[in-house]
């Protein structure tokens, strides 16, 4: 079947004077005109390896004479490269354009339109305004639904003229049209003028949307009372892609109209095509905010977890797309895929980011019925080679423990058996987690402190040995050599992160409160002290250790009330991603923005952000969440927004801990995760059970079902977009814009 | 939308570079080279850098690469990348640089054709290949009334078919591909099986044919007859745009006017009742720290006149590996260094026999007490006519205007390729 080519021998570069003599000599005795074809392609190829042909422009246009539609095409792929930097020479052109938007052939028409279209000078926009008028209204298809595209074309080269020359209402009438592939073209180019700031805006009405469902050509009644070929026309797969998105455009005024919809499209979910899926899934989460029929809604989300599983088998880079949209959509809705933890285990050979998308959905699927089989996943994991994918199994495993209290003995046996391979950053990893579980279970597992102490030494990071010391202040009433163990890691205080060094501070005063009657630790805490007062910049650090300073000066006995106070002991209070938040980021399903788990607005300029719309037949729980559109512009560089951020990992980090160190147990009874309690409480109380479509256990059960719960502060790999001004971008510059 | 797509080769020459919107410059394809070839450890398959984002999917020895500078559609652009290149394929018999190369401007023709302006469009191949040919066309030579019926198929209700199909002899072959994924674990339970199975068919069949196609599905066979005994469940299926999904949605019928030639009917999943058609019992005892000693037993648990073919298992060693000593009764075993696997490779397994390998691998002693990883055993094999789900199509009825007899062949084949894996 392969027809195969032999162009690779034009694949080199040539020079400008060498090509036009080629070219030149072309014109006389070229029989079928393959000197014209060879040198135009030895042009291509250099266009495509990046050399500079514009000087070329007029012995290009030249070929346009010749009948060959090979190298109409050529030509036309020339122009579209230089055409608009030729503004003087592009006038040469035209003539040969508009003949061949009047061509008979369709085919041709539809080509002459799609290449001006690509040459956004305003001659050539004059000369298209007419000819784009008559194909709109073609009576081929093609070529309207090509012009449907360059109407889009136009607006974003010129949107005023695009406006004055009505062209945005024929695209309207266009969503009427009796070709599907027509309607689909006709909806993608309004929504993407509805997206711009200075564009018009795109709504649609129940009777517009519903005639953009018939063209997805699966509705029901069309089916069974017309035989196959009176079947109205049913649109190609990437129409119905442009035909659902544009259903978010709609917002339902009663419940049936929701529901209604969302019967037709559900069907949609048996595509093979991703994209289908995963634009259906959006439009009936959209949807089922609007809805009341709970068995409708149980119903879509039964349909809604086979599809998703299945993506599982395709490509990687669609199952990486599919994961990171099951993470968001089980959140909001746990029904979809509850049982299915095991499809989510991950294969040895998967891709990474394959493998690190799925860890964090075990840990989110995982609850006291599977937690065991889970457990033994996340122990093989931890043997694997790739570190940060090791790292965050044994994360996982110290998570599952606080999430399923049944778990938590075997949890805290696999880790012990970890701490046993002395692999640095194993080692490190279980120390960080097993400090969480000692405060989300007081007084059962402290037995384990003499093993932690044993690998002091393997601790090089500032969060693991933090977390150890920690440890060391907080029972230092239990472990003997306490006084010792601090004393050896003082040494290196000065050279030391401010996060250790804030550990440190604290562990001392613990210390010395614990065991006020010892000479060492009275010397101990007095060095410390000294050295963040006076030997240290930080501004936090030094005054904190005045604030302890005073504090045992003052009342030593109050001092050790308010240091060891209770601690809110790690919470079984949910502070789950909030609901509105979620709500608002399931409406880019399947985009960058479920890949990232931000909003688009965020970190894309000019991109446009989403909102449930109020409406009557929102339901109440929706709507107490809603959150409104944000200012559509993009803030500063520096942005702070919770949830994994796209600011670099180490500042957040450190900023994070920085909250969550020892020293600050007064602090608000943040579990260590904390970057989500900036959500609104009151949103969360209002939200829970409410519609009761959230068939989830209840969320006390797990404390870190925040969205950026599953590897606590542990950012390395998060996926994210890079920022413009960090360190990669630097490289070349401003790469918030791209315009080389 | 998409505002660029590049082809780039494995030392980041720009193959192919079409840009569809005035946004970037052909500069950005230095970007991608900087950011993802010439970096040793790509994370993720799209970079997101301030407002840019590069999606990219390797094949062979080239990166696929589209470009988008909004929020786009993430599976939109990765499926327009696949298609792409089952397009390639299709056209060039292959993809790779080489083939590429030899037909870069027919590729420009191609990718002008299936995007405009970023936005996919028709990309049918056999509705293409009826326009977008590698011969030379005179572009009045296609008189105006063929091109209507081109254009008619590109933006129509059956896009897939061309209306004037005509074979003497009427043929339909329909091809059941099971690939089976295990993965078991060191105490030899099952972690995790299940099969992706799809229906591939070469339909060669004159005018517009209605073909409706039953298979044992367990929720028709429910809902229809008495108990024929082996109902197959199915997890999900996805079906080829030209079935009528309604039709399966309510009653369950497969019907459908199929593409002329090849084209994928119908991908399911199965979770239910999978039948392992190789059962691989390790035991591996490391010997203090400089031997490894393994016993491997397969057995083919299928019928006996059926039989496995290409079965390769690959079975790792420890990184400090020197010399494997191997015994095997049937095929070649053999230490490959390079990748730190024996490779056993055995030819036909028949159906309820098994074999076994023996082998001790030494090591040299090494300073790091690094632990062996230990991962899976991985198994490669096919078994012809048979089902791992256990599917079988009952019946393919073809019904078109003049009434034609047609002939319906129908294969089975079961597969696993880098998915079937056993810890030990």
């Amino acid at each position: 079947m392969a027809n195969a080519g032999q162009d690779a021998k034009f694949f080199q570069r040539g020079k400008i004077e060498e090509l036009r003599a080629e070219l030149q000599a072309a014109e006389t005795k070229d029989k079928k005109y393959l000197k014209r074809k060879t040198a135009l392609k030895k042009v291509v190829a250099n266009i495509t390896m990046g050399n500079d042909m514009s000087p070329l422009f007029t012995d290009v246009v030249q070929c346009l004479g010749t009948p060959l539609l090979e190298i109409k095409k050529m030509v036309y792929l020339f122009l579209v490269s230089y055409g608009r930097s030729k503004p003087d020479q592009i006038h040469l052109v035209i003539p040969n354009f508009l003949q061949d938007c009047n061509d008979r052939n369709p085919l041709i028409r539809a080509l002459a339109i799609r290449t001006m279209s690509y040459i956004p000078i305003p001659v050539v926009t004059d000369a298209l305004t007419e000819p784009l008028r008559h194909c709109l209204k073609d009576r081929d298809p093609y070529v309207r639904k090509t012009a449907a595209i360059c109407v889009v074309k136009l607006y974003t080269a010129d949107p005023r003229r695009a406006e004055r020359g009505g062209f945005v209402e024929m695209l309207r009438d266009l969503m009427l049209d009796s070709n599907a592939t027509v309607v689909a073209n006709a909806v993608a180019a309004l929504s993407e003028i509805g997206d711009r700031h200075d564009g018009v805006i795109f709504k649609l009405n129940l009777a517009t949307a519903n005639k953009l469902l018939t063209a997805l050509g699966e509705s029901s009644e069309l089916v069974t009372l017309l035989t196959f070929d009176l079947l109205a026309d049913s649109v190609h797969r990437w129409g119905q892609i442009y035909i659902l998105d544009s259903l978010l455009r709609y917002v339902p005024e009663r419940h049936a109209d929701a529901e209604l919809m969302a019967e037709r499209i559900v069907v949609q979910l048996q595509h093979a095509n991703s994209a289908v899926v995963l634009t259906t899934i959006k439009a009936l989460l959209y949807l089922m905010n609007y809805m009341e029929n709970r068995r409708l809604i149980d119903y879509c989300c039964k349909k809604m977890g086979p599809p998703l599983v299945t993506l599982l088998s395709s490509g990687p880079e669609v199952q990486y797309v599919a994961l990171r949209n099951i993470l968001l959509i089980i959140q909001r809705r746990p029904a979809v895929l509850k049982n299915d933890v095991k499809v989510f285990f991950c294969k040895y050979n998967d891709p990474i980011y394959v493998k690190l998308a799925k860890l964090e959905i075990m840990y989110r699927l995982a609850r006291a019925e599977n937690a065991s089989e889970v457990l033994a996943e996340l122990q093989e994991y931890a043997s694997e080679v790739d570190v940060d994918f090791v790292r965050k199994a044994v994360r996982s495993i110290g998570r599952l423990a606080i999430k399923v209290e049944e778990s938590a003995d075997n949890c805290i046996q696999a880790l012990l058996g970890l701490i046993e391979t002395k692999v640095s950053y194993v080692v490190q990893e279980t120390v960080i987690v097993t400090k969480d579980i000692f405060r989300r279970y007081p007084g059962k597992y402290e037995g384990i402190i003499p093993k932690l102490c044993e690998n002091l030494d393997l601790l090089d990071e500032p969060e693991s040995k933090a977390a150890m010391i920690w440890v060391l202040g907080q029972f230092s009433d239990r472990i003997d050599n306490s006084d010792e163990l601090l004393d050896d890691l003082l040494y290196t205080f000065l050279d030391e992160s401010v996060e250790v060094q804030l550990a440190l501070l604290t562990a001392a005063v613990k210390l010395f409160i614990y065991k006020s009657k010892s000479d060492t630790t009275k010397e101990l805490v007095h060095k410390v002290l000294k050295w963040a007062t006076e030997d240290v910049d930080n501004p936090d650090l030094r005054d904190r250790g005045f604030m302890y300073w005073r504090m045992l000066a003052v009342n030593p006995a109050v001092a050790g009330e308010i240091v060891l106070a209770e601690k809110p002991a790690i919470t079984t209070d949910s502070d789950r991603m909030d609901r509105g938040a979620l709500d608002q980021l399931l409406l880019h399903t399947g985009t960058l923005g479920s890949i990232y788990h931000k909003n688009p607005e965020t970190f894309i300029r000019n991109a446009a952000g989403k909102a449930l719309i109020d409406s009557p037949a929102l339901n109440t729980h929706s709507r107490a969440a809603l959150v409104p559109l944000p200012r559509p512009q993009l803030p500063p560089a520096a942005i702070n927004i919770p949830g994994p951020g796209p600011s670099e990992p180490r500042i957040d980090e450190a900023h994070i801990s920085a909250d969550d160190t020892p020293a600050t147990e007064s602090a608000p009874p943040a579990p260590p995760a904390p970057s989500s309690s900036n959500f609104s409480k009151e949103a969360d109380i209002s939200s829970d059970h409410d519609d009761g479509d959230d068939d989830e256990p209840p969320r006390a059960a797990d404390p870190y079902s925040n969205l950026d719960g599953a590897f606590g502060n542990y950012l390395q790999d998060e996926p994210r977009p890079m920022a413009a001004g960090n360190q990669q971008a630097n490289r070349h510059g401003d790469l918030d814009d791209l315009l080389f | 939308m998409i505002s660029a797509f590049f082809i780039f080769n494995q030392k980041g020459e720009v193959l192919i570079s079409r840009l569809y919107r005035t946004d970037f410059k052909r500069s950005i394809a230095d970007v991608f080279r900087i950011q993802v070839v010439s970096n040793s450890d790509v994370r993720s398959p799209i970079i997101t850098l301030g407002s840019t984002s590069f999606f990219h999917v390797r094949i062979n020895n080239l990166y696929v690469v589209a470009v988008t500078k909004n929020n786009a559609n993430a599976a939109l652009v990765f499926e327009f990348c696949y298609r792409f290149i089952n397009i390639a394929k299709s056209y060039f018999g292959k993809i790779d640089e080489e083939s590429v190369k030899n037909n870069f401007v027919l590729i420009y023709e191609l990718i002008d054709e299936i995007n405009d302006f970023g936005y996919p469009q028709n990309s049918e191949i056999d509705t293409l290949k009826s326009y977008i040919t590698t011969e030379s066309v005179v572009s009045s030579a296609i008189a105006a009334e063929e091109s209507s019926k081109i254009t008619t198929q590109a933006t129509g209700a059956t896009s897939w078919r061309r209306g004037d199909v005509k074979y003497k002899k009427n043929e339909a072959f329909v091809d059941v591909i099971e690939i089976v994924n295990l993965s078991m674990s060191a105490k030899g339970t099952v972690l995790r099986a299940d099969v992706d199975g799809h229906i591939q068919m070469r339909a060669y069949l004159s005018g517009t044919p209605e073909c409706k196609f039953g298979l044992n599905d367990k929720l028709v066979i429910d809902k229809s007859e008495r108990g024929i005994g082996d109902a197959v469940e199915l997890d999900d299926c996805r079906f080829h745009q030209c079935v009528r999904l309604n039709d399966f949605d309510a009653t369950r019928t497969i019907s459908f006017i199929p593409p002329d030639g090849e084209f994928e009917l119908m991908r399911y999943r199965s979770t239910s009742n999978v039948k392992l058609p190789l059962r691989v019992i390790p035991t591996v005892n490391e010997i203090g720290t400089t031997q490894v000693a393994y016993t491997v037993t397969v057995k083919a648990n299928f019928n006996n006149k059926l039989s496995a073919t290409n079965v390769v298992l690959r079975i790792p060693t420890p990184l400090n590996t020197t010399t494997v000593d191997c015994k095997v009764a049937t095929g070649k075993a053999k230490y490959v260094p390079a990748e730190n696997v024996v490779v056993w490779k055995i030819p036909r397994i028949q159906g309820g026999s098994e074999c076994t390998f023996t082998g001790t691998a030494s090591l040299t002693s090494t300073t790091t007490r690094q632990v062996w990883a230990r991962p899976p055993i991985d198994v490669d094999f096919q078994v012809l006519m048979f089902t791992a789900s256990g599917l079988i199509v009952r019946f393919l009825k073809v019904f078109e205007k003049s009434n034609y007899q047609s002939v319906k062949w129908v294969r089975y084949l079961t597969k696993a390729s880098g998915s079937y894996q056993i810890r030990f």
